[in-house]
Protein backbone atom coordinates (compact mmCIF):
# COMPACT_ATOMS: atom_id res chain seq x y z
CA UNK A 1 0.00 0.00 0.00
CA UNK A 2 1.13 3.49 -0.88
CA UNK A 3 1.10 5.89 2.62
CA UNK A 4 -1.54 8.17 3.18
CA UNK A 5 -2.53 10.25 5.62
CA UNK A 6 -5.91 9.66 7.63
CA UNK A 7 -8.37 11.55 9.47
CA UNK A 8 -11.71 10.69 11.55
CA UNK A 9 -13.56 13.72 11.69
CA UNK A 10 -15.97 14.08 14.17
CA UNK A 11 -18.58 16.07 11.79
CA UNK A 12 -20.15 15.44 8.92
CA UNK A 13 -18.54 19.36 7.64
CA UNK A 14 -15.16 19.06 8.55
CA UNK A 15 -15.27 15.27 6.50
CA UNK A 16 -16.90 16.98 3.67
CA UNK A 17 -15.11 20.08 3.57
CA UNK A 18 -11.79 18.20 3.31
CA UNK A 19 -13.04 15.78 0.74
CA UNK A 20 -14.07 19.11 -1.13
CA UNK A 21 -11.08 20.42 -1.17
CA UNK A 22 -8.86 17.88 -2.09
CA UNK A 23 -9.47 15.32 -5.56
CA UNK A 24 -7.19 12.94 -3.94
CA UNK A 25 -8.93 12.66 -0.73
CA UNK A 26 -11.33 9.43 -0.14
CA UNK A 27 -13.62 8.53 2.25
CA UNK A 28 -13.38 5.81 4.10
CA UNK A 29 -16.54 3.50 5.49
CA UNK A 30 -16.29 -0.15 6.16
CA UNK A 31 -12.91 -0.53 4.07
CA UNK A 32 -13.78 -4.14 2.57
CA UNK A 33 -13.66 -2.35 -0.74
CA UNK A 34 -11.61 0.23 -0.50
CA UNK A 35 -8.54 -1.43 1.44
CA UNK A 36 -7.95 -4.77 -0.83
CA UNK A 37 -7.48 -1.60 -3.89
CA UNK A 38 -4.83 0.42 -1.93
CA UNK A 39 -3.43 -3.23 -1.06
CA UNK A 40 -2.81 -3.66 -5.02
CA UNK A 41 -1.85 -0.17 -5.41
CA UNK A 42 -4.32 0.35 -7.74
CA UNK A 43 -5.10 3.80 -6.20
CA UNK A 44 -3.09 6.57 -3.92
CA UNK A 45 -5.04 9.01 -2.01
CA UNK A 46 -3.85 11.84 -0.20
CA UNK A 47 -5.65 11.01 3.00
CA UNK A 48 -7.94 8.50 3.71
CA UNK A 49 -11.32 10.19 5.97
CA UNK A 50 -12.93 7.70 7.89
CA UNK A 51 -16.73 8.04 8.32
CA UNK A 52 -16.42 5.82 11.41
CA UNK A 53 -16.73 8.58 14.05
CA UNK A 54 -20.24 10.43 12.41
CA UNK A 55 -22.82 9.00 14.24
CA UNK A 56 -23.95 7.22 10.64
CA UNK A 57 -24.86 3.98 12.25
CA UNK A 58 -28.60 3.87 12.65
CA UNK A 59 -31.69 1.94 11.96
CA UNK A 60 -34.99 3.84 12.28
CA UNK A 61 -38.76 3.72 11.23
CA UNK A 62 -39.86 7.45 10.09
CA UNK A 63 -43.63 7.18 8.87
CA UNK A 64 -43.80 4.09 7.41
CA UNK A 65 -40.10 3.86 5.65
CA UNK A 66 -37.02 2.47 7.07
CA UNK A 67 -34.24 4.84 7.05
CA UNK A 68 -30.56 3.24 7.35
CA UNK A 69 -27.65 4.99 8.09
CA UNK A 70 -24.97 4.82 5.52
CA UNK A 71 -22.28 3.63 8.04
CA UNK A 72 -24.41 0.67 9.28
CA UNK A 73 -23.08 -2.36 8.86
CA UNK A 74 -24.51 -5.19 6.60
CA UNK A 75 -24.52 -7.16 10.23
CA UNK A 76 -26.51 -4.43 11.40
CA UNK A 77 -29.27 -4.18 9.29
CA UNK A 78 -29.53 -8.27 8.70
CA UNK A 79 -30.03 -8.75 12.51
CA UNK A 80 -32.28 -5.69 13.01
CA UNK A 81 -35.73 -6.00 14.03
CA UNK A 82 -37.24 -3.31 12.41
CA UNK A 83 -35.58 -4.73 8.84
CA UNK A 84 -36.64 -8.48 9.71
CA UNK A 85 -40.12 -7.02 10.31
CA UNK A 86 -41.05 -4.54 7.65
CA UNK A 87 -38.71 -5.78 5.07
CA UNK A 88 -37.58 -9.32 5.97
CA UNK A 89 -35.93 -9.69 2.05
CA UNK A 90 -33.21 -6.93 3.00
CA UNK A 91 -32.55 -8.36 6.00
CA UNK A 92 -31.46 -11.86 4.30
CA UNK A 93 -30.02 -9.74 1.44
CA UNK A 94 -27.56 -8.43 3.95
CA UNK A 95 -26.87 -11.59 5.92
CA UNK A 96 -25.67 -13.20 2.41
CA UNK A 97 -23.19 -10.36 1.53
CA UNK A 98 -19.53 -11.60 1.15
CA UNK A 99 -18.93 -13.47 4.90
CA UNK A 100 -19.37 -12.63 8.29
CA UNK A 101 -15.91 -10.83 8.50
CA UNK A 102 -17.20 -8.92 5.87
CA UNK A 103 -20.36 -8.19 7.03
CA UNK A 104 -19.00 -6.85 10.18
CA UNK A 105 -17.42 -4.21 8.61
CA UNK A 106 -19.19 -3.32 4.95
CA UNK A 107 -21.75 -0.57 4.86
CA UNK A 108 -24.53 0.03 3.25
CA UNK A 109 -22.99 3.53 2.54
CA UNK A 110 -20.14 2.27 1.33
CA UNK A 111 -21.57 -0.04 -1.35
CA UNK A 112 -23.82 1.93 -2.78
CA UNK A 113 -20.68 4.56 -3.38
CA UNK A 114 -18.92 1.95 -4.66
CA UNK A 115 -21.24 0.55 -7.15
CA UNK A 116 -20.02 -2.51 -8.04
CA UNK A 117 -22.32 -4.25 -10.94
CA UNK A 118 -21.90 -7.06 -8.86
CA UNK A 119 -23.17 -5.98 -5.66
CA UNK A 120 -26.26 -7.01 -4.06
CA UNK A 121 -27.82 -3.81 -2.09
CA UNK A 122 -28.36 -1.56 -5.94
CA UNK A 123 -30.91 -4.25 -6.73
CA UNK A 124 -32.85 -3.41 -3.78
CA UNK A 125 -32.24 0.20 -3.92
CA UNK A 126 -33.16 0.74 -7.56
CA UNK A 127 -36.10 -2.33 -7.98
CA UNK A 128 -37.78 0.10 -4.78
CA UNK A 129 -36.66 3.81 -5.88
CA UNK A 130 -34.91 4.10 -2.83
CA UNK A 131 -33.79 7.57 -1.85
CA UNK A 132 -30.03 7.89 -1.29
CA UNK A 133 -29.94 11.25 1.11
CA UNK A 134 -26.62 13.18 0.81
CA UNK A 135 -25.11 15.90 2.92
CA UNK A 136 -26.41 17.78 0.14
CA UNK A 137 -29.41 16.48 -1.15
CA UNK A 138 -32.10 13.64 -1.63
CA UNK A 139 -31.38 11.68 -5.07
CA UNK A 140 -33.87 8.86 -6.61
CA UNK A 141 -32.07 5.87 -7.37
CA UNK A 142 -32.96 6.15 -10.70
CA UNK A 143 -30.90 8.78 -10.95
CA UNK A 144 -27.95 7.59 -8.48
CA UNK A 145 -26.84 4.48 -10.39
CA UNK A 146 -24.93 5.96 -13.36
CA UNK A 147 -22.69 3.24 -14.39
CA UNK A 148 -20.13 0.62 -13.52
CA UNK A 149 -18.43 2.18 -10.06
CA UNK A 150 -20.35 5.78 -11.35
CA UNK A 151 -22.90 7.41 -9.30
CA UNK A 152 -24.33 11.15 -9.49
CA UNK A 153 -22.67 11.82 -6.19
CA UNK A 154 -20.20 15.25 -6.62
CA UNK A 155 -16.55 15.35 -4.95
CA UNK A 156 -17.27 16.56 -1.53
CA UNK A 157 -20.81 14.07 -1.63
CA UNK A 158 -21.49 12.19 0.85
CA UNK A 159 -24.37 9.27 1.65
CA UNK A 160 -25.29 10.00 5.15
CA UNK A 161 -28.41 7.59 4.65
CA UNK A 162 -30.95 5.30 2.18
CA UNK A 163 -34.67 5.62 3.39
CA UNK A 164 -36.40 2.46 1.79
CA UNK A 165 -40.30 2.27 1.14
CA UNK A 166 -40.83 -1.57 2.31
CA UNK A 167 -42.68 -3.43 -0.29
CA UNK A 168 -45.56 -5.69 0.41
CA UNK A 169 -43.62 -8.60 -0.29
CA UNK A 170 -40.13 -9.14 -1.90
CA UNK A 171 -37.23 -11.99 -2.21
CA UNK A 172 -33.85 -11.44 -3.27
CA UNK A 173 -31.86 -14.06 -5.11
CA UNK A 174 -28.08 -14.22 -6.02
CA UNK A 175 -26.53 -16.99 -7.86
CA UNK A 176 -23.05 -16.02 -6.13
CA UNK A 177 -19.50 -16.61 -7.56
CA UNK A 178 -18.44 -19.87 -5.09
CA UNK A 179 -15.21 -17.78 -4.27
CA UNK A 180 -15.54 -14.28 -4.12
CA UNK A 181 -19.55 -14.72 -3.04
CA UNK A 182 -20.29 -11.77 -5.22
CA UNK A 183 -23.04 -11.87 -7.07
CA UNK A 184 -22.61 -13.64 -11.06
CA UNK A 185 -26.37 -12.41 -11.39
CA UNK A 186 -29.02 -11.35 -8.56
CA UNK A 187 -32.27 -10.67 -8.87
CA UNK A 188 -34.45 -8.76 -6.29
CA UNK A 189 -38.61 -9.15 -7.05
CA UNK A 190 -40.99 -7.04 -4.92
CA UNK A 191 -44.77 -6.79 -5.02
CA UNK A 192 -45.65 -2.67 -4.26
CA UNK A 193 -48.86 -1.15 -4.21
CA UNK A 194 -47.47 0.33 -7.04
CA UNK A 195 -46.75 -2.94 -9.05
CA UNK A 196 -44.19 -5.24 -9.41
CA UNK A 197 -40.33 -4.18 -9.54
CA UNK A 198 -37.80 -6.47 -10.61
CA UNK A 199 -33.80 -5.13 -10.15
CA UNK A 200 -30.86 -6.95 -11.75
CA UNK A 201 -27.57 -6.66 -10.58
CA UNK A 202 -24.45 -8.64 -11.50
CA UNK A 203 -25.47 -9.02 -14.91
CA UNK A 204 -26.11 -6.11 -17.07
CA UNK A 205 -22.88 -4.33 -18.93
CA UNK A 206 -23.56 -1.30 -17.48
CA UNK A 207 -24.05 -2.27 -13.94
CA UNK A 208 -27.77 -2.70 -12.09
CA UNK A 209 -31.05 -2.23 -14.63
CA UNK A 210 -34.66 -2.97 -13.62
CA UNK A 211 -36.13 -5.56 -16.07
CA UNK A 212 -39.17 -3.98 -17.42
CA UNK A 213 -40.06 -6.56 -19.54
CA UNK A 214 -40.10 -9.04 -16.60
CA UNK A 215 -42.19 -6.05 -14.32
CA UNK A 216 -44.73 -6.19 -16.94
CA UNK A 217 -45.78 -9.92 -17.47
CA UNK A 218 -45.52 -10.38 -13.70
CA UNK A 219 -48.17 -7.43 -13.10
CA UNK A 220 -50.39 -9.28 -15.49
CA UNK A 221 -49.52 -12.41 -13.43
CA UNK A 222 -47.58 -12.71 -10.16
CA UNK A 223 -46.43 -16.15 -11.19
CA UNK A 224 -43.10 -17.64 -12.12
CA UNK A 225 -44.59 -19.08 -14.97
CA UNK A 226 -45.24 -15.02 -16.40
CA UNK A 227 -41.64 -14.84 -16.90
CA UNK A 228 -41.28 -18.05 -19.40
CA UNK A 229 -40.64 -16.59 -22.62
CA UNK A 230 -39.92 -13.00 -21.20
CA UNK A 231 -36.32 -12.34 -23.30
CA UNK A 232 -33.46 -10.90 -21.60
CA UNK A 233 -31.53 -9.03 -23.49
CA UNK A 234 -27.66 -10.75 -24.19
CA UNK A 235 -26.50 -7.60 -26.25
CA UNK A 236 -26.72 -5.91 -22.50
CA UNK A 237 -25.01 -8.59 -20.36
CA UNK A 238 -21.39 -8.54 -19.11
CA UNK A 239 -19.05 -11.23 -20.03
CA UNK A 240 -16.00 -12.80 -18.37
CA UNK A 241 -14.16 -15.25 -17.03
CA UNK A 242 -17.20 -16.96 -14.97
CA UNK A 243 -19.76 -16.57 -17.63
CA UNK A 244 -20.69 -15.71 -21.36
CA UNK A 245 -23.35 -13.28 -21.62
CA UNK A 246 -25.96 -15.98 -23.21
CA UNK A 247 -25.22 -18.01 -20.10
CA UNK A 248 -26.05 -14.61 -17.53
CA UNK A 249 -29.27 -13.74 -19.97
CA UNK A 250 -29.99 -17.25 -19.50
CA UNK A 251 -29.37 -17.24 -15.66
CA UNK A 252 -31.49 -13.97 -15.01
CA UNK A 253 -34.51 -15.78 -16.47
CA UNK A 254 -33.93 -18.64 -14.04
CA UNK A 255 -33.33 -16.54 -10.64
CA UNK A 256 -36.05 -14.22 -11.16
CA UNK A 257 -38.15 -17.10 -11.33
CA UNK A 258 -36.46 -18.30 -7.87
CA UNK A 259 -37.55 -14.84 -6.77
CA UNK A 260 -40.73 -15.17 -7.54
CA UNK A 261 -41.31 -18.64 -6.63
CA UNK A 262 -40.15 -17.25 -2.96
CA UNK A 263 -42.25 -14.73 -2.83
CA UNK A 264 -45.36 -17.43 -3.25
CA UNK A 265 -43.97 -19.90 -0.54
CA UNK B 1 2.23 9.63 12.18
CA UNK B 2 -0.83 8.41 14.03
CA UNK B 3 -1.02 7.98 17.27
CA UNK B 4 -2.68 4.72 18.51
CA UNK B 5 -4.01 3.37 21.53
CA UNK B 6 -5.97 0.34 22.20
CA UNK B 7 -6.40 -2.79 23.99
CA UNK B 8 -5.43 -5.90 23.17
CA UNK B 9 -5.89 -9.45 25.11
CA UNK B 10 -6.94 -7.03 28.08
CA UNK B 11 -3.52 -5.39 27.68
CA UNK B 12 -3.46 -1.46 27.26
CA UNK B 13 -1.50 -0.62 24.15
CA UNK B 14 -0.17 2.45 22.91
CA UNK B 15 1.72 3.18 19.35
CA UNK B 16 2.20 5.24 16.78
CA UNK B 17 2.55 3.85 13.15
CA UNK B 18 2.16 4.67 10.11
CA UNK B 19 -1.51 4.87 8.60
CA UNK B 20 -1.20 2.54 5.87
CA UNK B 21 -0.69 -0.03 8.44
CA UNK B 22 -3.25 -2.77 8.44
CA UNK B 23 -4.18 -4.27 11.78
CA UNK B 24 -2.69 -7.83 11.09
CA UNK B 25 0.82 -6.49 10.12
CA UNK B 26 0.61 -4.11 13.48
CA UNK B 27 -0.39 -7.55 15.76
CA UNK B 28 2.37 -9.78 14.23
CA UNK B 29 4.93 -6.89 13.87
CA UNK B 30 4.90 -4.33 17.23
CA UNK B 31 3.22 -6.62 19.51
CA UNK B 32 4.51 -10.08 18.46
CA UNK B 33 0.91 -11.79 17.89
CA UNK B 34 2.29 -14.30 15.70
CA UNK B 35 -0.52 -16.72 16.43
CA UNK B 36 -2.70 -13.91 13.92
CA UNK B 37 -1.74 -15.92 10.30
CA UNK B 38 -1.59 -13.76 7.36
CA UNK B 39 -2.95 -16.46 4.61
CA UNK B 40 -4.30 -14.98 1.12
CA UNK B 41 -3.97 -11.20 1.59
CA UNK B 42 -7.20 -10.65 -0.03
CA UNK B 43 -9.44 -11.41 2.40
CA UNK B 44 -11.07 -14.43 1.43
CA UNK B 45 -9.26 -17.50 3.30
CA UNK B 46 -10.28 -16.11 7.19
CA UNK B 47 -6.69 -16.91 8.78
CA UNK B 48 -5.92 -13.47 9.72
CA UNK B 49 -9.33 -13.04 11.87
CA UNK B 50 -9.28 -11.62 15.18
CA UNK B 51 -12.30 -9.77 17.37
CA UNK B 52 -12.62 -6.18 17.57
CA UNK B 53 -15.15 -4.73 19.73
CA UNK B 54 -16.13 -7.94 20.43
CA UNK B 55 -16.53 -8.77 16.48
CA UNK B 56 -14.53 -11.18 14.22
CA UNK B 57 -13.15 -9.43 11.95
CA UNK B 58 -10.22 -10.00 9.16
CA UNK B 59 -6.94 -7.73 10.72
CA UNK B 60 -6.14 -8.09 6.95
CA UNK B 61 -8.82 -5.79 5.85
CA UNK B 62 -8.55 -3.06 8.90
CA UNK B 63 -6.37 -0.24 9.65
CA UNK B 64 -4.72 -0.22 12.28
CA UNK B 65 -5.92 3.01 12.86
CA UNK B 66 -9.23 1.74 12.30
CA UNK B 67 -9.03 0.12 15.76
CA UNK B 68 -8.25 3.05 17.77
CA UNK B 69 -9.61 3.19 21.24
CA UNK B 70 -10.62 -0.60 20.34
CA UNK B 71 -10.55 -3.52 22.19
CA UNK B 72 -8.54 -6.73 20.46
CA UNK B 73 -8.56 -9.95 21.10
CA UNK B 74 -6.21 -12.71 19.48
CA UNK B 75 -5.80 -16.08 19.39
CA UNK B 76 -3.04 -15.21 22.13
CA UNK B 77 -5.78 -14.27 24.58
CA UNK B 78 -8.16 -16.54 24.90
CA UNK B 79 -6.78 -19.11 27.19
CA UNK B 80 -6.30 -18.55 30.95
CA UNK B 81 -3.40 -17.41 32.46
CA UNK B 82 -2.93 -20.82 34.02
CA UNK B 83 -2.97 -22.16 30.41
CA UNK B 84 -6.32 -23.98 30.65
CA UNK B 85 -7.60 -23.68 27.29
CA UNK B 86 -10.96 -21.67 25.58
CA UNK B 87 -13.38 -24.37 25.36
CA UNK B 88 -13.37 -23.70 21.53
CA UNK B 89 -9.58 -24.13 21.41
CA UNK B 90 -10.03 -27.84 23.56
CA UNK B 91 -12.44 -29.13 21.40
CA UNK B 92 -10.56 -28.06 18.26
CA UNK B 93 -7.91 -30.23 19.65
CA UNK B 94 -10.38 -33.32 20.68
CA UNK B 95 -12.30 -33.71 17.72
CA UNK B 96 -8.90 -33.25 15.62
CA UNK B 97 -9.95 -30.35 14.21
CA UNK B 98 -6.59 -28.74 12.51
CA UNK B 99 -3.43 -30.36 10.90
CA UNK B 100 -1.42 -27.96 9.26
CA UNK B 101 -2.86 -25.51 11.74
CA UNK B 102 -2.38 -22.06 9.65
CA UNK B 103 -6.31 -21.35 9.59
CA UNK B 104 -7.23 -22.67 13.03
CA UNK B 105 -6.07 -19.36 15.04
CA UNK B 106 -8.90 -17.57 12.26
CA UNK B 107 -11.31 -20.63 12.64
CA UNK B 108 -11.03 -20.44 16.42
CA UNK B 109 -11.66 -16.86 16.00
CA UNK B 110 -14.95 -16.76 13.85
CA UNK B 111 -16.41 -19.95 15.56
CA UNK B 112 -16.47 -18.25 19.11
CA UNK B 113 -17.72 -15.17 17.76
CA UNK B 114 -20.76 -17.52 15.47
CA UNK B 115 -21.48 -19.37 18.90
CA UNK B 116 -21.56 -16.08 20.90
CA UNK B 117 -24.34 -14.56 18.41
CA UNK B 118 -26.02 -17.54 17.96
CA UNK B 119 -26.84 -18.84 21.88
CA UNK B 120 -30.54 -20.39 20.60
CA UNK B 121 -28.20 -22.99 19.16
CA UNK B 122 -26.54 -23.66 16.21
CA UNK B 123 -27.43 -26.20 13.08
CA UNK B 124 -24.76 -27.56 11.23
CA UNK B 125 -25.96 -25.80 8.25
CA UNK B 126 -25.56 -22.65 10.89
CA UNK B 127 -21.86 -23.90 10.81
CA UNK B 128 -20.91 -24.32 7.61
CA UNK B 129 -22.83 -20.77 6.67
CA UNK B 130 -20.68 -18.89 9.12
CA UNK B 131 -17.14 -20.14 8.06
CA UNK B 132 -17.94 -18.96 4.80
CA UNK B 133 -15.04 -16.65 5.93
CA UNK B 134 -12.52 -19.02 6.85
CA UNK B 135 -10.81 -21.38 4.37
CA UNK B 136 -9.23 -24.98 5.30
CA UNK B 137 -6.84 -26.83 3.06
CA UNK B 138 -6.63 -29.97 5.05
CA UNK B 139 -9.43 -30.92 7.37
CA UNK B 140 -11.93 -30.73 4.81
CA UNK B 141 -14.15 -28.99 7.62
CA UNK B 142 -15.90 -31.76 9.22
CA UNK B 143 -13.94 -32.62 12.51
CA UNK B 144 -14.21 -28.26 13.07
CA UNK B 145 -17.58 -28.00 12.25
CA UNK B 146 -17.88 -30.87 15.09
CA UNK B 147 -15.84 -29.24 16.92
CA UNK B 148 -17.53 -25.86 17.51
CA UNK B 149 -20.99 -28.28 18.20
CA UNK B 150 -19.30 -29.60 20.66
CA UNK B 151 -17.54 -26.44 22.15
CA UNK B 152 -21.33 -24.82 22.09
CA UNK B 153 -22.82 -25.84 24.85
CA UNK B 154 -20.05 -25.62 27.01
CA UNK B 155 -19.79 -21.75 26.14
CA UNK B 156 -23.10 -21.13 27.62
CA UNK B 157 -22.12 -21.75 31.69
CA UNK B 158 -21.21 -18.13 33.38
CA UNK B 159 -19.33 -16.86 34.35
CA UNK B 160 -16.88 -17.35 31.55
CA UNK B 161 -13.37 -19.24 33.38
CA UNK B 162 -11.45 -17.82 30.66
CA UNK B 163 -10.88 -14.53 29.00
CA UNK B 164 -13.84 -13.17 27.27
CA UNK B 165 -13.93 -12.30 23.88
Amino acid sequence: MYNFDYIKPRTLAEGTKRLAGDMEAKPLAGGQTLLPVLKQRLNQPSVLVDLAGLNLAFIKRVGGKIEIGAMTTHAEIAAAPEVQQDFPALAELAGNIGDRQVRHRGTIGGSLANNDPSACYPAAVLALDAVIRTNRRDIPAAEFFQGLFTTALEPGELITAVIFTPPQRAAYVKFANPASRYAMVGVFVAKTTSGARVGVTGAGQNGVFRHTAMEQALDKSFTPEALEGVATDEDMMSADIHGSAAYRAHLVGVIARRAVKAIQA
Amino acid sequence: MPQLSLTVNNQPVTAEVEARTLLVDFLRGPLGLTGTHVGCDTSQCGACVVSLDGKSVKSCAVLAVQADGGHVTTIEGLAAADGTLHPMQAMFREHHALQCGFCTSGMVMSAIDLVKTHPEGLTEAQIRHGLEGNLCRCTGYHNIVKAIAAAWPLMQSEPLPYAAV
